[in-house]
């Protein structure tokens, strides 16, 4: 019997090793950094504890400003892919001829490389000296003066990023969307139709309830995703975003972490995304919360 | 229901919202699966234009009638695309096996043995599903700097090879497997990691190729934790290797030369998807998030 | 409302290219009169829940017509037709209570016909009154036991009063003493609403116990249509004759020669004028009678108490390879010794049918 237990602990000791050294640890480790001050890397000393890494990230232009582009990013991209994603799919789910095919298609941004594709969006919004970028091109048929997306005015590369994150995010909605759909029962819609119901009043009547858990998990999974998005913003302004005006929570926090010269500052690093880390668990509470209300069984 | 219907117009109206619905629907598809495809091609047609003709357009052709390989050439001479692969397929092949065998092993052990801990064990590794990996990377970085393991495949596959959603995705395929064949196989005195071997592995290849495509997606397209713990360009995968290209003046200088690069690196993966379609999708439905 | 299909037909692509389509229903021609509570029965997998999806207009038809009363409904789309359903599996909307879910057909009327809220209140209470139900109007179809969600049902397809109520399998999801209980009720209910009513069964009994008209079909093709005793009693093939009655008939190979019956060797009855040729000689359970002098002899098998019935199992060389053993419902069982090794029978002229041995139809044969 004792040889038996001890057995089960053996298979699971590369698992417990692996994840102990690499999460667990980390995890404790950098609520212990981001209290401790004037941590040298070199020494790997502390001169105190106390919350001066918090104040110096809060005061930190750089850092506000990754604030502010993330939840720009969150506010625009969340709504507007949940609710592309489901326009799609409803269409996906009315049609059978060329479905797979539309399917497999929409599937293709999630296993491409994303730093890759986003020098695509970058060369397509781009607007050099010697030419005004395809998009400039189009724009110029409805009368719109060329804009440079990618190193102009804030608003323009605001929306670049928020195209390109879209792009990135939708297959995994539209794939999800399309299986909850797929799973309503057909004679829901059946006994709709026979009493006559406008296809308006099913969606909101029969489909919308169905889907609603999809729907929740899809806007809460799509949140947290949102506000670590990072690596879209380097694929389309390269890796120095704060010059950029673009940065990120996320690329905040290996900005100041990694540093050129060897050894950055994982105390501030660490504050910051212990920041993030709250900011996302409030707004995943509040989700939750939401979801209990609305979310019909 | 004595109501006077004109059952012509009825019909009639029928087919026309048919009809109509149908030419929205299937119109708007089209729409945003030329959205999706367009990148691609435009990726794929920038990288057979020579650099001379694509710096002479200034306003960019939809197509090109003398395609040149030559960009490809260069960037795996000039630009040491070759190396980023290598170093891609050298930490995806080590990472993904090592992963796949710790989760067979813990998998294995939550499926089917009984051991003192066991319930609770399970729940604080599902417990560690919710943990950001933004937040453990930070240590992580630290730790491999000061054990000097930055700029090594070790400090480059060591912290990536956890995934706890994939011991959960494998644990419960196992556990579908009824007892009886244990007991069977026990009564024959099969040992364990046999019967692991001979019976459940088998039994559930469909999801272990699942959980191992997914893990070579990851592995490919990983961009953060290779960035942060690598800085000589020697050692950079293909995400890091093609952000260096952009910012070396070459990729700037050369737009068709960096597209080339972007097609190489997307090839791969498009070919793998398009031989496993099924699975992947069918993987990423149950639960699979990117990154 | 009289019901008329006239050579109706639907035929489905075949998923496999280059095979030939299915064909779900084959030219059906009937007429189901107004105010009648009709049975459509059939082995599964024999198209009747097409015709019904046909009939409600879920479905079109590749060829025929519908028609409702006089109107030629054929290519009307299922929303006008004004027909309700009762689904297999009930379709209730989970997420709303009862009372929402009987309200909803009500919430679809537009111009005219639009409905107060207070109206659609009392014309879904009326509704649930109907089915005894109403105590149970602020449930959810979750909290309800399955007799109860399959009266919401009936109540919602019958809120918008309309013109045909059709019921798939209205009893398939009910366990045995409910399913008694519940198509009594599916009696009382067409009785008081006097509604054409069209349901499917593959249960031959429950069609038989209170439909006043049953339509057989199989594979597609309709088999025969009337009143339950009167298609029980003069089925006009050998389907037909199998597939109503438990147990069910039981068949032999025989032959008509020189005026006479024959079961194997043994000559039952006498056959009139009848035509000498080879036939399927099927004989009801009810039709022996244990009799030591009978014409037929069987090696038997066993003695089966069933109460106020005897039910004899025995064996014999002539029985189609259908029937593995014969069964036979005989009142008493006082002659028969159950240690006996075989078995004589009277058989009883009235429940004898003799068919075709080349296509298995009905051959009057005026039997004694």
């Amino acid at each position: 019997m004792e040889n038996k237990s001890m057995k089960g602990w053996l298979y699971l000791l590369p698992a417990i090793l692996f994840l102990g050294l690499f999460m667990v640890y980390p995890l404790i480790d950098v609520f212990v950094y981001s209290f401790e001050e004037g941590y040298d890397f070199v020494s790997q000393t502390a001169e105190g504890v106390g919350l001066f890494n918090y104040s110096y990230v809060l005061h930190d232009p750089y850092f506000m400003q990754a604030v502010k582009n993330t939840f720009i990013l969150v506010a625009v991209t969340v709504p507007a892919s949940t609710v592309l994603a489901l326009l799609i799919s409803l269409g996906l789910s009315s049609i059978t001829r060329l479905r797979n095919l539309f399917q497999t298609v929409y599937f293709l941004p999630y296993v491409s490389n994303t730093l890759a594709v986003g020098l695509v969006f970058m060369i397509l919004f781009d607007k050099t000296d010697s030419a005004p970028g395809l998009i400039n091109v189009l724009l110029s048929i409805f009368g719109v003066e060329p804009v440079d997306f990618i190193d102009g005015p804030y608003w323009a590369k605001m929306l670049v990023l928020c195209l390109y994150t879209i792009w990135v995010v939708l297959p995994f909605k539209i794939l999800v969307l399309t299986s909850a759909l797929a799973s309503v029962d057909e004679t829901y819609y059946k006994a709709a139709r026979v009493d006559g119901t406008s296809k308006a009043r099913i969606f909101r009547k029969v489909t919308l309830p169905m889907i609603s858990p999809t729907m929740f998990y899809l806007i809460i999974t799509g949140f947290i995703g949102a506000f670590k998005a990072y690596s879209d913003a380097v694929a389309l302004f390269g890796e120095n975003l704060n010059v950029a005006e673009m940065n990120t929570i996320v690329g905040y926090v290996y900005e100041v972490l990694y540093d050129e010269a060897g050894g950055g500052y994982p105390s501030f690093a660490s504050a910051a995304a212990i920041i993030l880390f709250v900011i996302v668990l409030t707004i995943t509470c509040i989700n939750l919360m939401v979801s209990k209300k609305h979310v019909h069984y | 229901m004595s109501k006077i219907m004109d059952f012509d117009r009825i019909e009639k109206r029928a087919r026309q919202t048919a009809l109509i619905r149908n030419i929205v629907v299937y119109g708007l598809l089209g729409l945003w699966a030329l959205v999706v495809l367009f990148p691609f091609y435009w990726m794929l047609l920038t990288s057979v234009k020579s650099q001379g003709a694509y710096a002479s357009e200034i306003v960019p052709q939809l197509y090109t009638l003398s395609p040149t390989m030559q960009n490809y050439l260069q960037v795996f001479t000039e630009a040491d695309l070759g190396r980023y692969f290598a170093n891609t397929l050298i930490f995806t092949v080590l990472t993904t096996a090592l992963m796949l065998g710790v989760t067979v092993l813990a998998a294995f052990a939550f499926a089917r043995l009984d051991f003192p801990g066991k319930n609770l064990a399970f729940v604080l590794f599902l417990a560690l599903m919710m943990i950001p990996s933004e937040l453990v990377v930070i240590t992580n970085f630290v730790t491999m700097k000061n054990a000097h393991l930055d700029n090594t495949f070790l400090g480059l596959i060591l912290p990536s090879v956890s995934s706890v959603f994939y011991i959960y995705l494998l644990k419960e395929n196992f556990a579908q497997i009824p007892d009886e064949l244990y007991y069977a196989a026990k009564v024959d005195a099969t040992s364990d990691l046999k019967y692991l071997r001979k019976v459940m592995i088998p039994i559930c290849r469909p999801t272990i190729v699942t959980v191992l495509i997914l893990k070579v997606i990851e592995c490919w397209n990983s961009y953060i934790w290779p960035r942060l713990i690598t800085d000589d360009p020697k050692m950079f995968l293909v995400s890091g290797g093609i952000q260096q290209i952009r910012e070396s003046g070459y990729g700037r200088d050369n737009i068709p030369a960096m597209m080339a690069a972007v097609v190489a690196v997307s090839v791969p993966l498009i070919l793998l998807f398009l031989i496993f379609h099924k699975k992947i999708m069918a993987g990423v439905a149950r639960g699979g998030t990117k990154g | 409302m009289k019901i008329t299909l006239e050579h109706l037909t639907k035929r489905f692509p075949n998923r496999s290219k280059n095979a030939p389509d299915v064909i779900a229903v084959n030219d059906f021609t009937f007429e189901i009169p107004d105010g009648k509570l009709v049975g459509l029965l059939g082995p599964s997998g024999c198209g009747k829940s097409t015709v019904l999806n046909l009939i409600s207009g879920l479905l079109r038809a590749t060829e025929g017509r519908i028609y409702f009363d006089d109107d030629d409904v054929t290519n009307i789309p299922a929303e006008y037709r004004g027909v309700g359903i009762v689904f297999q599996n009930y379709a209730l909307y989970p997420h709303l209570t009862v009372e929402k879910n009987i309200m909803f057909p009500l919430e679809n009327f537009k111009g005219a016909d639009k409905l107060s809220k207070a109206e659609m209140k009392a014309r879904a209470l009326e509704a649930a009154k109907l089915v005894q139900i109403d105590q149970l109007m602020d449930r959810k179809p979750a909290e309800l036991s399955g007799g109860q969600q399959q009266r919401v049902a009936i109540a919602r397809a019958l809120v918008k009063k309309p013109r045909v109520l059709l019921m798939d399998e209205p009893l398939s999801n009910l366990d045995a003493r409910l399913r008694l209980q519940t198509r009594e009720e599916i009696r009382r209910i067409q009785r008081e609403t006097k509604i054409t009513t069209i349901f499917v069964t593959h249960d031959q009994e429950e069609a038989m116990s209170i439909s006043d008209q049953i339509v057989v079909m199989k594979d597609g093709v309709l088999q025969q249509i009337g009143k339950p005793q009167q298609v029980y009693d003069s089925p006009v093939n050998l389907f037909v004759a199998q597939f109503l009655g438990t147990p069910p008939i039981n068949v032999f190979c025989g032959s008509i020669r020189a005026g006479k019956l024959y079961v194997g060797e043994e000559a039952i009855l006498a056959a009139g004028d009848a035509a000498d040729q080879e036939v399927y000689v099927a004989i009801r359970p009810e039709g022996f009678t244990v009799d030591e002098n009978g014409p037929l002899s069987c090696s038997l098998s066993g003695v089966e108490i069933m109460g106020r019935d005897v039910s004899v199992v025995a064996g014999h060389p002539a029985l189609d390879a259908g029937c593995v053993q014969l069964r036979a419902i005989t009142p008493t069982a006082r002659k028969l010794d159950d240690e006996a090794e075989t078995v004589r029978f009277a058989i009883d002229p009235e429940k004898v049918l003799v068919f075709s041995r080349a296509d298995e139809k009905r051959i009057p044969v005026a039997l004694a």
